[in-house]
């Protein structure tokens, strides 16, 4: 699943810096119908979560409310250079990953 | 109830019918978007087309280099040229229809279907190439003839409304319609991310929209009207800033 | 039979299949929801920074931003944000789990919501406390629906 994933390039160690998420997904609520008048089946990304340097920051759970191609952004303390990991699953056992580096001085 | 008296106006004063002035200055579509979404469309990082314009790199990486090599470079400027005659197929093209000619007839492979993930992906990344270049599309010689039948579809009145595109786009560009604010109709970022749809568009499907809008029969994805329509609305933007991937309402 | 006997004989509710009465719900009872998630916890008002539009274009794309402003230490920190909506089918948008690690409690995300309505905002914060905020958000449609597909 394609997804994206920015953080800044440098950070301070200790300061929180910002990490923003975007995934392409349907977040099909199960309430829709098609044009033919056929119940759409619920497909949604509903786990969310983020590692930095090995370390978890952040997870969510997200729900039918969440919109289509979620968009998330969240903090994390800076603690050493390294990897930012965001990992996320679907309904249907669909997973995705993304991942930045940054540099912590 | 405002629509309703704007178009009982248009139906009685029958002034609009005319062909009245192209709008001055020409402003693109964002321009009559709300802040938050024109804020939305700015983000180079959570503006949703942008992840239609990665799958369109992936495609492009996987069918597209061995001949045309980097995008940014063999890319610049090409959808700010279309729609365009095609010398081969003798007849004039959008994007979408170049693509796909070059998917069936160079690779042999089988054709992207309109709004399927893969062509609106390329149409967007190869769009993308052209940002901040000037719309200019060519309607002379052969592709005169389609441009014509673009400005007499875009000035004819259609559907159970009666309504031609020229009433809301030149004539009443800028004004209220419920809670939007009806555009000069310049479609410089498109294919489009839009609300509505919570997915990437083409330009035809938005404009298959304005048909359903004014209760008129939809021409088919890719018809020659829909393609003469868009040249036609090329010519109109002429000298705008193209900007894909667009985000709207 | 006539067609308009039929409408009126057959109770609305009964003739809708459990879908459809799902989708017309009208504004839910939310106070379960939220005794749950605060752990019945009577949750503090105030304390939560929430930026969201007053009236929203879309219903399908809610640009929203939750701050609790906190110190975020190991003793003192919020530990998730829940984000409520009392008229959508499923109330529960979606829970964001923080903790010390993140240094700033704030997110922002884009939600849907089925209408015009009252959107809660609950900060579970570390040692049993809560805070709850709460504000109506109008929901309005666009001149050009689209079901052209």
């Amino acid at each position: 699943m394609l997804g994206r994933v920015q953080v800044p390039p440098t950070a301070k160690k200790g300061e929180s810096f910002e990490i923003r998420v975007l995934v392409q997904h349907p977040m099909e609520t199960g309430f829709r119908r098609d044009v033919n008048g056929q119940s759409i089946p619920m497909h949604i990304v509903n786990q969310l979560s983020c590692t930095s340097g090995g370390r978890k920051v952040f997870s969510a759970e997200l729900g039918t409310g969440m919109s289509a191609n979620p968009y998330v952004s969240f903090y994390a303390v800076a603690q050493a250079s390294g990897e930012v990991v965001v990992e996320w699953s679907d309904d249907r056992g669909g997973t995705g990953r993304v991942t930045a580096t940054i540099q912590v001085s | 109830m405002r629509l309703a008296a704007t178009l009982a106006a248009a139906a009685l004063t029958g002034a609009l019918a005319q062909d009245p002035p192209r709008p001055h200055p020409p402003k693109g579509g964002i321009e009559f978007q709300s802040a938050a979404v024109r804020a939305m469309q700015a983000d180079e990082f959570a503006n949703p087309g942008l992840l239609w314009v990665e799958r369109g790199q992936a495609s492009w990486n996987q069918r597209c280099t061995s001949c045309h090599g980097d995008a940014k470079q063999s890319m610049k400027g090409v959808a700010a040229r279309h729609p365009r005659l095609d010398a081969a197929l003798g007849r004039v093209v959008n994007l979408e229809q170049r693509i796909d000619a070059c998917v069936v007839g160079k690779q042999k492979a089988a054709s992207l279907p309109y709004e399927s993930e893969e062509l609106l992906g390329l149409t967007a990344f190869v769009g993308a190439q052209s940002r901040g270049v000037a719309v200019q599309v060519a309607i002379d010689g052969p592709a005169r003839a389609t441009y014509e039948r673009g400005k007499v579809l875009y000035n004819e009145r259609q559907g159970q409304l009666n309504l031609a595109c020229n009433q809301c786009h030149d004539g009443n560009y800028g004004r209220k319609m419920l809670h939007d604010t009806v555009s000069q109709g310049h479609p410089v970022d498109w294919p489009a991310y839009r609300l509505e749809w919570q997915a990437m568009g083409s330009l035809h499907r938005r404009l298959r929209a304005c048909y359903f809008g004014v209760r008129a029969e939809m021409p088919a994805y890719g018809a020659p009207d829909l393609v003469a329509l868009e040249l036609y609305l090329g010519a109109r933007a002429q000298g705008l800033a193209s900007s894909v991937p667009g985000v709207r309402r | 039979m006539k067609r308009r006997d039929f409408v009126i004989g057959v109770p609305a509710a009964a003739a809708l299949p459990a879908f459809a009465q799902q989708q017309f719900a009208r504004t839910q009872d939310v106070a379960p929801l939220i005794a749950k998630l605060a752990n019945g916890v009577k949750p503090e008002t105030g304390g939560i920074e929430v930026e969201l539009p007053a009236v929203a274009e879309n219903g399908n794309s809610v640009p929203i931003k939750v701050r609790v402003p906190s110190p975020m230490s190991e003793a003192d920190h919020v530990d998730a944000i829940h984000i409520i909506a009392d008229r959508n089918p499923r109330p529960l948008v979606a829970t964001f789990n923080l903790g010390p690690g993140a240094g700033r409690a704030e997110i922002t995300t884009r939600i849907r919501l089925a209408g015009s309505q009252r959107l809660t905002v609950l900060a579970a914060l570390s040692g049993n406390r809560y805070r709850i905020s709460q504000q109506d958000v109008l929901v309005t449609s666009a001149a050009c629906l689209d079901d052209s597909l």
